[in-house]
């Protein structure tokens, strides 16, 4: 057993970062940099009649504008989609537009300015005439006989079609079903809100011509691919990437975005540094949103409550074009996460990815995860209601049982370990579930709208296995680097190609490689973020970072290991079978004489004098693995909200909320609690506040954070976290991901106890967030309440 | 994020801020800013000059005169919060400017400025209406002295003439009062607020006002419920009752995408009922 993993080291980047130490690309300054500007479309679907720059480029303090036009000219490619499946019809998407516009918020021209100041007067002065074009925003209406079309090019504004699982079993088991529950319903889009907005430098090296880009991103090896491959023509050998300290993510700063390549290039055609910061209303117009399916489902059951089978269609908006991994959220993320924590033979999925005049659509925490278990949840509460059975009995009932681990469900992921029936019954002790059911018997002998909510929900986390990924319409593999570089006086300094946004790997990392090797966490500096620095990896997302990036670290370590053993078998004069390494010291030490020895230092050392090595031994003490996971890891969780619902505002208040998680072995508790409870409030923020709405015309109804309502810490009481633990079998570290479990499950957590709050009054079904006029409104229609 | 270029000015005094008022083009007031920094970075407004008040010394005191309040144009919402001799004079307005946004705008913003801009969604208005304040200002003609319920017009209108500068407000000192708000989860602006003020006459409601904000264009009394509730006990019955003709008092509810019009109708009853009641036991 390890010092360092399983316990709560405190996080080695916090100093920094509640100093204002942090480093971030905003932060990036050079003397006669030129800040650059974009103009954003005000339109969501428009023909570019004209467009004047000339008052623009003639102000004082304007160093350059240029059209969409020049981009082109100037070897700019278009933005490529990294995930299709098979017959994805993908629209062009120009780094700026050169004579349509397709969303709001759309880049049309760009200014490079002397001041910020000067860069958004110049924006203004661009005078641009559109011509609107009919617009369409709704997943479903995209496909309606005679809908505007989004690109003239793709019939029906169909990008994909796609479909997984055992159709024949799942019209067995509705043939056959006794009981059938239906729903259909709205996943509704967010809008990630990063509490850095998103921004980029660059820097050009006329003598070298050597382009180094500093961008918010969560996987800067990809960007740096996809701009020398696509779109910026860089050789990868001449452009360096570094994510610096990153402000959040939660999925947004994934993709590659029209402004990583806009800034390199200004920054070479003006030959001086440029950067651009994103204001918060570009932010909410132009980073990648989540969710937004419509989606109508249907849970086959027999008379005792076994689920047999499992219908689902689902229109999925991706945007007005296809974002870096769009297609991939619906489909490979979603569809094979339909089975839940369920055993249910007769799983079966299809979807259709449509394109609206909207900003476009991709991973947000969670990412198809959340949007399967809430579809997911909410049957199972109907298919408990039309039963008139507990919802925590009727789930534990169908739970897979632990002794079916692996499991095989019907929509192709293989489930590496659990053990839901005990995630379910610990969760219901540490609610004392029994006695919230009591006290909401009481709460409505009063009159009162009290709902408990329970959840039991699956995660596919750490993607993923190359090959399988390659299968499902990847162009790109999903293993990681990691590389463990001892000096010569036994300092460690870690390459990860995981991307901290966050999450403390530099503290997390830290403590499985000090462990491995056995030295004090002190001594282990932990590098990401920057591809001159690094090894190719792949980033975070996904919650992988753990799962993927961690067995990396650990087989690199494996191989210091080996190594140091045999030579300080070789110093000791002992056969290297006579010597053992300890890792709680990191010393090597012939068996059964501990103090006949070779600190960790004193081996590195000699590695590096190298004047006594074995027979064949290379100089050096450095190590690089490339770790593609065997498949996923698959976090499990059961929660359980406790609710009342203001029978006159109509306001929901949350009285509890419990969660227990099940992310397997864990390396620090308080890191792991941190990313349950802000997953959570994110999840929550789905449930109760959060909505990017458009109008019929494609105008973002929430565009500023003046409507876009994110959760605050009021929202919720202190959430109550704990864990059971099985680990995963396939990984080193036992680990499984714990970055989105949270979101996952309690938007369904509490929507589950809502409308548990509201059975009542006859209320079966709300539209999220529920707000206080939604919940008004149904209670309204069910013919209750004033 | 970037306001357009302006000129700036600081007023050493209120007769130079109407001066410079009177002889800039395009030129607004700000003091705390809170209201008008915003619409300046999204470029929604765009002065040629700004006119900074928040330096002028003596229009930030908060005193007791006789049976009212003399609050002065920059008492920022934080210090009119937490002032003793509002909180014992007229609490309702303590718990008014206790409401308004967060800590941040509360330290910031003022209670001149928030009275200027007459936001629909501002939280002072409702109760400048049933307190019946009165509202000073200073012009190129001298000082006046208007009522809350001719101060406004319309959304984001005042009876203020251009060069005008409010210098202070008088509130009379009301024990029986109460404001009440339904937040709008992202901007903490008033959905619907509702001040009640109540005056026991023996048993029986002796007076009663009703402002609301939130709800139309401009604040509102709702004078046919603070009618109905007098002349009665304040009795659950009769404040519901009341409450229930608070409809009368909206031409046209504002919607947005949190809450429609006809929704904020609603909560105003509600709101106004649960202001009452509060009112009501603080009247005694």
């Amino acid at each position: 057993m390890g010092r360092y993993v399983g316990t709560s080291v405190k996080r080695v980047e916090d100093p920094r970062f509640i100093q204002g130490k942090g480093r971030y690309v905003a932060n990036i300054q050079f003397p006669d940099m030129v800040y650059v500007a974009i103009k954003r479309s005000p339109e969501a679907h428009a023909r570019i009649t004209r467009m004047d720059t000339s008052a623009a480029a003639a102000m004082d303090g304007v160093v350059a504008v240029f059209t969409g036009q020049d981009f082109k000219d100037g070897g700019c490619g278009s933005l490529p989609c990294g995930w299709l499946v098979p017959d994805t019809k993908v629209p062009d998407r120009p780094i700026v537009v050169t004579d349509r516009v397709c969303h709001v918020g759309d880049s049309v021209a760009v200014v490079a300015a002397r001041t910020p100041y000067i860069a958004a007067d110049a924006v203004e002065a661009i005078e641009v005439d559109y011509e609107p074009l009919p617009t369409v925003v709704d997943a479903r209406g995209a496909m309606d006989e005679g809908a505007p079309l989004v690109h003239s090019e793709i019939e029906n504004n169909v990008s994909y079609h796609w479909a997984l699982g055992d159709q024949e079993a799942c019209e067995k088991a509705f043939a056959e079903a006794d009981e059938v529950v239906e729903i259909e319903l709205v996943n509704q889009r967010l809008i990630p809100t990063a509490m850095e907005p998103r921004a980029a430098a660059a820097q050009w090296d006329a003598a070298s011509e050597e382009m180094t880009v500093w961008t918010t991103s969560q996987n800067p090896h990809p960007i740096r691919l996809l701009l020398s491959a696509f779109t910026l023509g860089i050789p990868e050998s001449k452009l360096r990437v570094i994510s610096p300290d990153v402000g959040g993510g939660f999925g947004s700063k994934i993709f590659h975005y029209p402004e990583e390549v806009i800034v390199p290039w200004v920054a070479r055609q003006v030959g001086r540094p440029a950067r651009w910061v994103a204001t918060r209303t570009e932010s909410q117009m132009t980073d990648s949103q989540g969710r937004d399916h419509v989606t109508v489902a249907k849970l086959a059951m027999t008379s005792d409550g076994t689920f047999t089978g499992l219908d689902v269609e689902t229109w999925a908006n991706q945007g007005a074009y296809l974002s870096t991994f769009a297609p991939l959220i619906p489909t490979a993320l979603y569809i094979t996460l339909l089975s839940g924590n369920y055993k249910m033979p007769g799983v079966f999925g299809k979807v259709h990815g449509t394109l609206t005049n909207t900003v476009p659509v991709d991973a947000y925490r969670g990412a198809g995860r959340p949007e399967a278990a809430y579809l997911v949840e909410r049957l199972v509460d109907l298919a408990a209601t039309r039963l008139g059975r507990d919802p925590l009995d009727l789930r534990r009932q169908n739970a897979i049982p632990k002794e079916d681990f692996p499991y095989q469900t019907p929509v192709a992921f293989l489930y590496d370990s659990g053990d839901y029936d005990r995630l379910m019954t610990t969760a219901a002790d540490r609610a004392d579930y029994a006695g919230m059911r009591q006290a909401q018997a009481e709460a409505r002998a009063e009159g009162k709208l009290r709902g408990v909510g329970v959840v039991c929900c699956i995660e596919a986390s750490g993607p993923a296995p190359s090959a399988v990924a390659g299968s499902l319409g990847s162009a790109v593999g999903f293993w990681e680097s990691g590389e463990v570089r001892v000096h010569p006086t036994g300092q460690v300094s870690v390459f990860t190609g995981s991307h901290a946004h966050g999450q403390g790997h530099e503290t997390t990392l830290a403590q499985v490689v000090a462990d491995e090797l056995g030295v004090p966490i002190e001594s282990v500096e932990v590098v990401h973020g920057d591809t001159g620095r690094v090894n190719f990896g792949m980033g975070t997302y996904g919650s992988r970072s753990a799962c993927v990036g961690g067995s990396a670290l650990v087989r690199s370590a494996e191989k210091v290991r080996a190594k140091v053993l045999q030579l300080g078998a070789h110093l000791l004069e002992a056969a290297e079978e006579d010597v053992v390494y300890d890792r709680d010291t990191g010393r090597v030490h012939v068996k059964g004489s501990p103090e006949s020895g070779k600190d960790f230092g004193e081996l590195a050392f000699a590695a590096y004098t190298a004047h006594n090595l074995p027979e064949g031994m290379e100089p050096g003490l450095d190590f690089v693995s490339f770790y593609d996971p065997a498949n996923f890891t698959f976090p499990a969780s059961s929660h359980i909200c406790e609710v009342e619902v203001c029978p006159d505002t109509w306001e929901v208040r949350i009285l509890r909320y419990v969660a227990v998680d099940d992310v397997g072995k864990v390396i620090n508790p308080m890191i792991v609690e941190g990313q349950l409870q802000g997953g959570i409030v994110q999840g929550v923020g789905q449930a109760l506040t959060e909505i990017g709405a458009y109008s019929d015309d494609g105008q973002l109804l929430s565009g500023t954070l003046l409507e876009y309502a994110v959760p605050r810490a009021d929202l919720l009481p202190g959430i109550e976290v704990d864990r059971i633990e099985t680990p995963s079998p396939h990984n080193p570290l036992g680990v499984k991901g714990a970055g989105e479990m949270g979101t996952i499950a309690a938007t369904p957590a509490v929507a589950n106890a809502v409308l548990d709050a509201l059975a009542p009054l006859g209320v079966t079904h709300i539209e999220l967030p529920l707000t206080p006029e939604r919940i008004w409104r149904a209670v309204q229609a069910a013919g209750n309440g004033a | 994020m970037f306001p357009s270029q302006f000129d700036y000015h600081r007023a050493a005094s209120v007769a130079e801020a109407v001066e410079l008022l009177s002889s800039l083009p395009d030129a607004k007031l700000v003091a705390g800013g809170h209201s008008l920094i915003p619409a300046m970075k999204l470029r929604a407004a765009q002065p040629a000059a700004l006119v900074d008040i928040g330096r002028i010394p003596g229009l930030a005191d908060v005193s007791a005169d006789g049976d009212s309040l003399v609050v002065g144009a920059l008492a920022t919402h934080a210090a009119v919060a937490d002032s003793a001799a509002v909180r014992s004079g007229c609490p309702m307005l303590a718990e008014t400017a206790a409401a308004i946004g967060d800590i941040q705008v509360r330290n910031r913003g003022t209670i001149g400025g928030s009275l200027a801009h007459a936001d629909p969604g501002a939280d002072y208005p409702a109760a400048m209406l049933a307190l019946g304040a009165e509202i000073t200002a200073v012009g190129a003609g001298g000082e006046r002295t208007i009522a809350a319920s001719d101060f406004f017009v319309d959304i984001l209108t005042t009876a203020l003439a251009d060069n005008e500068v409010i210098t202070s407000v008088r509130v009379p000192c009301v024990a029986g009062g109460a404001y009440l708000k339904h937040r709008h989860p992202a901007s903490s602006y008033a959905v619907v607020g509702v001040a009640a003020c109540v005056g026991m006459d023996g048993g029986n409601v002796g007076s009663c006002a009703i402002g609301i904000n939130g709800v139309t264009g401009k604040a509102v009394l709702a004078g046919a419920a603070a009618a109905a509730l007098c002349g009665g006990p304040a009795s659950a019955d009769r404040i519901a009752a009341a409450a229930g003709r608070v409809g009368d008092a909206f031409d046209e509810p504002l919607g947005d995408l949190y809450a429609s019009g006809e929704f904020r109708a609603h909560l105003a009853g509600v709101y106004t009922r649960r202001a009452l009641a509060v009112a009501a036991e603080r009247a005694g």
